[in-house]
């Protein structure tokens, strides 16, 4: 069964190092994400994985073969491509039975795997379109059918759903995983869409500029960000800076910007240290209040979005950051532009992070 | 130039321009040769009365026929491998063979003739490891020399495929588990498989239509177009029976390679894994290249190249003194050398201007259906043998207008045979612009000159400089059409008459004749390639 070992792996265009001396271990039947901004080097990873490109340094093994010098066609792999790469000149049926006929099964077998890779994907009726007669989701539909009908047990799918608009997108993600769970595939997922990520993997790695920041359950990635970038890429977080005011084992008092003070649990850190505080905007709560509560900040709403689900406020903070606090719209009191409110969270929902060295700005920088 | 701007955007203005184009093309390339051939159509009678003219011209038709579909075929099975190795090979060394690749289209046909003839046929050179000559000038050498001239057409167009088409199809074809061979088999010729019918239509129709160095090497073998050159002065009839044969069934061969070939299935549906994968590996893949080189280097780029050698034999004799000094016949070979340049500028020139709108019409459709129509008679002046050409346009011009100065007739000839080139060229390069680019341009205010000028120009400058160099080079090289509609001579006329030996030259003013003009070409080329190096390439 197939899990996939990556050490030290290691690639190079030119100066551009794509990929960064990336240490990962895909587990066998899993669903792994990797995920990052565009450039990141996760499709890069992906190619490597596929055997598309070879590595510069570092091995790559596929159950416990080291496959570095194994063709695309001997690694037992099926690949989605973001553009799903049907062949234009066969129709969908033909595209399905594509990789059956290559590797020589005979035409029985071919057309059994056919019909049924098709039912799965619910396309049996288009089984004679040709590519360019098919909408977008059926196109992915045939991409992930051709991809299976070739028997591999090691799924890799660079941004599959990439080219689809968003309601296709949403349901086809759960689809795909569903697919993926009965057939007992392990699956390697890449992705720049966070929210992607979080529903349909059982573990993500987060990279950036070649490098593997975290890997973790989307919870783990959620609750317990390991870098600001991770907090700010899965999620989304306020960014307020500061100084440790005073510090024990676990809690700090953080004296932030115009001299306002806040608790946050404390990551070891000591008093003095210029730090960053990431407050996700869904933490907080709003309230009308004039007097000043427990880690509660002074503020003035400047913008307020209604997003359906959610109402999104930009508030002004008393010491001039700007912050965004999202409540859901169904069960919180409005508020409107110009209101002087009163927001706050809890110590442990703040997640404090040393000052980068290279800057906040780059820190948090996505390309 | 605002005032031109402004003047583009009135219909009356923009839609005569695209008028006058089509009035060109049908007034001067399209409809001239045909109707060169129709107001003789009565002289057709005495063929049909002179049994041994009748199967002379038959057999002449079916040599050029046999030629053309055996060289075209050998040329895209020759040409792919090669077009492959250059696309697809990561070697810094490729660049140079690429390069190399394009040697052959600056040597003029008439020269790469007499360097085939020296190279094959000549007893000092490779024929004296066999005998006395081991290919004599007739139907093999003849097969050579269209074999040679149409591979880097081939291997151009085959190439720009490969680098067009998505590598992603062959990517996820391997990933299927498809090894090289049966990926390249399966996927990549199924998709490029317009391209390969289109190179081998090029590789046809210059077989088809090429004369003067076919006469070069033809010795008493007679093709088509060296019966229309042996006949055109004795046999008016004869010659205006077998352009038309050789255009009609031309024609109708195009309309079947373009209909049968679209439906043509290649074989993707069976699999040998086994066999393909032994064939696709480092073992078979070394044989194939060194067999691909071998046959370029050898039949392709050595031959082309061969009568420059004894330009440099010249060099420190007195014939090159000779030849500085423009004494007979030299004082003749310099001043066919200027009508030639020149010519080649003003059919450049002139493609550009009726050319360029006519691309436009095609590309963007302007005329609706009638465009698609327009896009099918552009391509027939080159499935015309230049010759045949030659002669219809001179039968056209002098009965229409006696008066008409000879160097017209030469502009038109050659006009009407680059035309395609240009065209078909500035139009793949205007259709691979997106018309979301003009119409952002327009709603952001431009008008129509002023979109062609800030974006079609600028993103199609390559590919209009490369038409440009297409059209100069084959205006320069083309010999045919040349001796058939006028007496005035260009370069290659010249040399293909000292060649024949209707005057009386050394094989070493031969040798230095063939070089001078491979030199003066090359070095034109190599500065209008400096001048577009990088330019527009987005």
């Amino acid at each position: 069964m197939p899990d996939v070992r990556l050490v030290n792996v290691t690639k190079r265009f030119g100066k551009i190092v794509a990929v960064d001396r990336v240490n990962l271990h895909i587990k066998d039947k899993e669903y792994f994400s990797i995920l990052g901004p565009s450039g990141c080097g996760k499709t890069t990873l992906l190619r490597l994985i596929a055997g598309l490109i070879a590595p510069d340094e570092g091995e790559i093994y596929i159950g416990d073969r080291l496959v570095n010098d194994v063709p695309p066609e001997d690694r037992d792999i099926g690949f989605v491509f973001q553009t799903f790469a049907l062949f234009p000149h066969m129709n969908a049926w033909e595209n399905v039975t594509y990789g059956p006929r290559v590797k020589g099964f005979d035409m029985k077998k071919a057309e059994r795997i056919g019909h049924e890779v098709l039912e799965m994907v619910r396309l049996h009726e288009r089984l004679d379109a040709f590519p360019h007669e098919l909408s977008g989701g059926m196109m992915q539909r045939v991409a992930v059918a051709r991809a299976l009908a070739a028997g591999a047990k090691l799924l890799l799918l660079d941004e599959p759903l990439g080219h689809l608009d968003a309601k296709v997108r949403n349901e086809l993600r759960y689809e795909i995983r569903r697919m993926v769970k009965d057939l007992e595939l392990t699956a390697i997922h890449v992705t720049h869409d966070q929210s992607e990520a979080m529903a349909i993997s059982d573990r993500i790695a987060v990279m950036k500029k070649g490098k593997v920041l975290q890997v973790g359950t989307p919870q783990e990635l959620y609750m317990n960000p390991k870098s600001i970038f991770v907090a700010n890429f899965i999620g989304g977080a306020n960014f307020l800076e500061g100084f440790i005011a005073e510090a024990t084992d676990k809690m700090a008092i953080v004296e932030l910007r115009g001299g306002v003070k806040v608790q946050a649990v404390n990551k070891g850190l000591g008093k003095g240290e210029r730090v960053v505080l990431a407050v996700r905007p869904e933490v907080f709560t709003i309230k009308r209040e004039k007097s000043r509560g427990e880690n509660s900040i002074f503020g003035v709403v400047e913008r307020v979005a209604f997003e359906g689900t959610n109402l999104r406020y930009e508030v002004r903070l008393e010491n001039q950051d700007l912050i965004v606090v999202v409540m859901p719209s169904l069960s919180c009191e409005w508020f409107s532009i110009g209101e002087k409110i009163t927001v706050s969270f809890q110590p442990e929902n703040a997640h404090l992070f040393a000052y980068p060295e290279t800057g906040l700005r780059e820190e948090l920088a996505v390309e | 130039m605002e005032k031109l701007d402004r003047l583009s955007s009135k219909p009356t203005v923009k839609y005569g321009v695209y008028l006058a184009a089509v009035v060109l093309f049908f007034a001067l390339i399209l409809i001239p040769p045909i109707l060169g051939i129709i107001i003789k159509w009565g002289t057709m009678g005495e063929i049909f009365g002179d049994v041994d003219l009748l199967a002379r011209a038959l057999n002449a038709v079916r040599n050029s026929f046999v030629i053309a579909v055996f060289v075209s075929v050998l040329d895209v099975a020759a040409g792919v491998p090669m077009a492959w190795l250059i696309a697809r090979s990561k070697s810094k060394w490729i660049n140079i063979l690429d390069t190399l690749a394009d040697v052959p289209f600056i040597v003029p046909t008439a020269v790469l003739g007499y360097s085939l003839l020296l190279f094959w046929h000549n007893p000092k050179t490779v024929s004296e490891f066999f005998w006395d000559s081991l290919i004599p000038p007739g139907a093999i050498l003849v097969a050579l020399l269209h074999f040679t001239f149409s591979y880097p057409v081939v291997v151009r167009v085959i190439v720009g495929a490969l680098l067009d088409y998505k590598i992603e199809y062959e990517q996820a074809a391997r990933t299927l588990g498809a090894p090289p061979l049966t990926t390249a088999r399966t996927v990549t010729f199924g998709i490029i498989k317009p391209s390969l019918i289109a190179a081998f239509i090029l590789a046809f129709a210059r077989s088809i239509s090429e004369t003067g160095a076919t006469m070069m090497v033809a010795g008493a073998f007679e093709n088509g177009p060296i019966f229309i050159q042996n006949t055109k002065e004795t046999f008016v009839g004869a010659t205006v029976f077998v352009s038309l044969i050789l255009i009609v069934f031309s024609c109708l061969i195009f309309a079947a390679v373009r209909v049968l070939g679209e439906r043509l299935k290649l074989p993707v549906k069976g699999a040998w894994p086994t066999v393909e994968r032994k064939l696709s590996y480092s073992g078979a893949m070394l044989a194939r290249n060194s067999v691909t080189l071998l046959i370029f280097f050898m039949v392709v780029l050595i031959p082309s190249l061969f009568a420059a050698l004894p330009a440099f034999e010249a060099i420190p004799t007195d014939v090159f003194s000779k030849a500085l000094s423009r004494v007979y016949p030299w004082d003749d070979y310099w001043r066919s050398l200027i009508l030639s340049y020149s010519l080649g500028a003003t059919v450049t020139v002139l493609n550009i201007l009726i050319g360029l709108p006519m691309a436009i019409i095609v590309a963007r459709k302007r005329f609706g259906n009638f465009s698609s129509m327009l896009n099918t008679l552009v391509d027939i002046p080159i499935i015309v043998p230049s010759v045949a050409l030659g002669v219809s346009l001179r039968l056209f011009w002098k009965e229409l207008l006696a008066f008409i100065p000879d160097v017209w007739l030469l502009i038109f000839a050659h006009l009407a045979i680059t035309y395609p080139y240009f065209v078909r060229s500035m139009a793949a390069a205007i259709e691979r612009i997106s018309i979301e680019l003009e119409e952002a341009s327009r709603t952001l205010g431009a008008k129509p000159l002023c979109v062609f000028r800030t974006i079609v120009f600028p993103l199609t400058k390559y590919s209009m400089f490369s038409g440009a160099i297409m059209v100069f080079t084959r205006s320069v090289s083309e010999t045919g059409a040349t001796m058939a509609v006028t007496e005035l001579k260009t370069a290659p006329v010249v040399l293909v008459g000292w060649v024949k030996e209707k005057i009386a030259v050394s094989p070493l003013e031969i040798g230095l004749g063939c070089g001078f003009l491979i030199l003066i070409s090359f070095i034109i080329l190599l500065a209008l390639r400096l001048i577009v190096r990088g330019k527009g390439r987005y």
